[in-house]
């Protein structure tokens, strides 16, 4: 049987004595492509980042494809944020595409022509190996976030992880963006977490909410029950201008 | 005294070439030279990762260190260097702990090392020390042990530096990407925090402890802006680096000013040459239509 994409089992987390996450359960089979939607300071990042090994969880397991996620570094595609990123560092396209190799060698080593050639591979694929000597900060958002992806792409990811894809850039390339995603879906797990709702579209097979606990639906459908429960508010939500509505009618009004 | 100052400064600079046959003078030189290739790697690293207040933070404590040597008899240097990586480690430890928090806990180290040290010094029998040389530095006074110290400085930042220099610059670009990619952060940190004390103590020597920062940040500062990649950067503030201490050596041989203080000056003409430049750049690029 093929290892779940993703098991995350009774998991609690805290920042000193804060608690951000309660028993958390999430299992992801391979090839999924999951939004996982709640209000900022839900808890949204920290999840991702125990994901990814970044963080330990104080309680409960994390793993990735059946193993630790901290072995798994080789495997596992990271977008961040835009806004995490400095754009005045002196880099340039290609060496920020390069890093996306780094899970793949030892600690020392510089990179090798099959590093050079699956960075070209993974800028060509998302339109941006004639701008590979440019200074990352020279460019837009939307092409920045290209780059981030194409860094992803480079270590040859089974599962790819985005925080806040479409945060900083515009409506057009978010269309492109989700059509993208459900291309790279066909071949590996796509995780989304944002806090805007918009992103739910028909790209996306399944949703869960996170607001310190987390609900989860194996469908691409919000119950207004989640949303009450994740964001402690009713929400009326309407799907303007997006090809599919993905909520329910509310029948009882 | 009625001579033009072009002339004084010419027959200055005749003397200051017949200097250069004084072994003092040749050993400010070569202190010149080694501080600022190690003052310029690390000062990037310092810069990008942004740790500048974190760097004067062990500076200042360094004097503990001083004072400690003092106290117990032992080579100031040995004393400065030794309680400079124990306060780096202990300021690595907190800021990965607490990153709020951390600037706060910085500051009080910062305060406490420096009254340490005075302390120390005031309890210790029998010994005048020249603070000021330690606040304003001593370049004219680098004995050979030193510079076979600081030569050793050199070799190590080269070494580790190109040696984990895509991990380095991981790091610096995206800490959290470089983790997700299995890139030991935790120990990076720490180990250019390491460097950072030794670079620290070495360029106290030239500059002295309040003017550190200076030196460690404006040559990457500058160097940032004309930088296509953190190795050019490197290389860039190495060579502003030499500038501004050979510079500000010559100037203060010159005008018989105080070397440390003259060298920063140096630098911060240019830091703010450098703004003015960038001012009038960036507005005559806005003036005329971009091509793109």
């Amino acid at each position: 049987m093929q290892p779940l994409a993703i098991e995350v089992k009774d998991v609690w987390f805290s920042y000193d004595r804060q608690l951000v996450l309660r028993e958390v359960n999430l299992h992801i089979r391979q090839g999924e492509f999951l939004a996982i939607l709640g209000p900022n300071g839900g808890g949204k990042t920290t999840l991702l980042k125990l994901m990814l090994g970044i963080l330990k969880p104080t309680g409960g397991i994390v793993r990735i494809l059946g193993q630790d996620p901290s072995h798994m570094t080789g495997r596992i595609g990271y977008v961040p944020q835009d806004t995490s990123v400095n754009k005045d560092f002196p880099i340039s396209v290609m060496d920020v595409t390069l890093m996306g190799r780094l899970g793949h060698m030892g600690l020392s080593r510089r990179y090798s022509d099959e590093d050079r050639a699956q960075a070209r591979q993974a800028l060509e694929r998302v339109d941006m190996w004639e701008y590979r000597g440019r200074p990352i900060g020279k460019l837009s958002g939307g092409q920045r976030q290209r780059v981030f992806i194409a860094r992803a792409l480079a270590a040859n990811p089974l599962i790819i992880f985005m925080d806040e894809p479409t945060a900083s850039v515009d409506k057009e390339f978010q269309t492109d963006l989700y059509e993208f995603l459900k291309e790279l879906n066909v071949s590996s797990t796509v995780v989304v977490v944002s806090h805007d709702l918009s992103v739910l579209s028909s790209y996306v097979k399944s949703i869960a909410c996170l607001n310190q606990t987390l609900y989860y639906h194996n469908s691409a459908e919000i119950t207004p029950e989640m949303v009450d429960m994740a964001y402690h508010c009713p929400v009326e939500l309407i799907a303007h201008g997006l090809p599919h509505r993905v909520l329910r009618k509310h029948e009882d009004h | 005294m009625a001579c033009l100052i072009g002339s004084c400064a010419s027959t200055r600079t005749i003397e200051m070439l017949e200097a250069l046959q004084f072994e003092f003078m040749q050993n400010a030189l070569l202190a010149g030279v080694l501080t600022s290739v190690a003052c310029g790697i690390i000062g990037t690293l310092v810069v990008v990762n942004r740790i500048v207040f974190i760097s004067g933070g062990v500076a200042h404590a360094a004097y503990g260190g001083v004072g400690l040597a003092f106290f117990l008899g032992i080579s100031p240097l040995m004393g400065a260097t030794g309680f400079s990586l124990l306060i780096s480690a202990i300021m690595a430890i907190v800021t990965l702990k607490n990153k709020q928090r951390a600037d706060t806990v910085v500051g009080v180290l910062w305060a406490v090392g420096m009254a340490m040290g005075i302390i120390l010094i005031d309890l210790s029998p029998g010994y005048n020390v020249d603070l000021m040389s330690y606040l304003f530095g001593s370049i004219l006074a680098v004995p050979r042990s030193d510079l076979v110290m600081m030569f050793a400085v050199d070799l190590i930042v080269l070494l580790v530096v190109t040696r984990y220099y895509n991990s380095f610059l991981a790091m610096s670009f995206d800490e959290e990407f470089a983790q997700a990619a299995g890139v030991p952060v935790r120990a990076l940190y720490f180990t250019l925090l390491a460097m950072t004390a030794f670079v620290v103590v070495m360029v106290i020597r030239v500059v002295g402890l309040i003017l550190v920062i200076a030196l460690l940040s404006i040559p990457p500062y500058i160097a940032e802006r004309y930088s296509e990649s953190l190795r050019s950067m490197m290389v860039f503030s190495v060579i502003l680096s030499l500038l501004f201490t050979l510079l500000g050596l010559w100037f203060s041989y010159l005008f018989n000013l105080t070397s440390g203080a003259t060298i920063i000056m140096v630098a911060a003409a240019f830091f703010f040459i450098s703004l003015v430049v960038d001012r009038v750049r960036a507005r005559l690029s806005r003036s005329s239509p971009s091509p793109v």
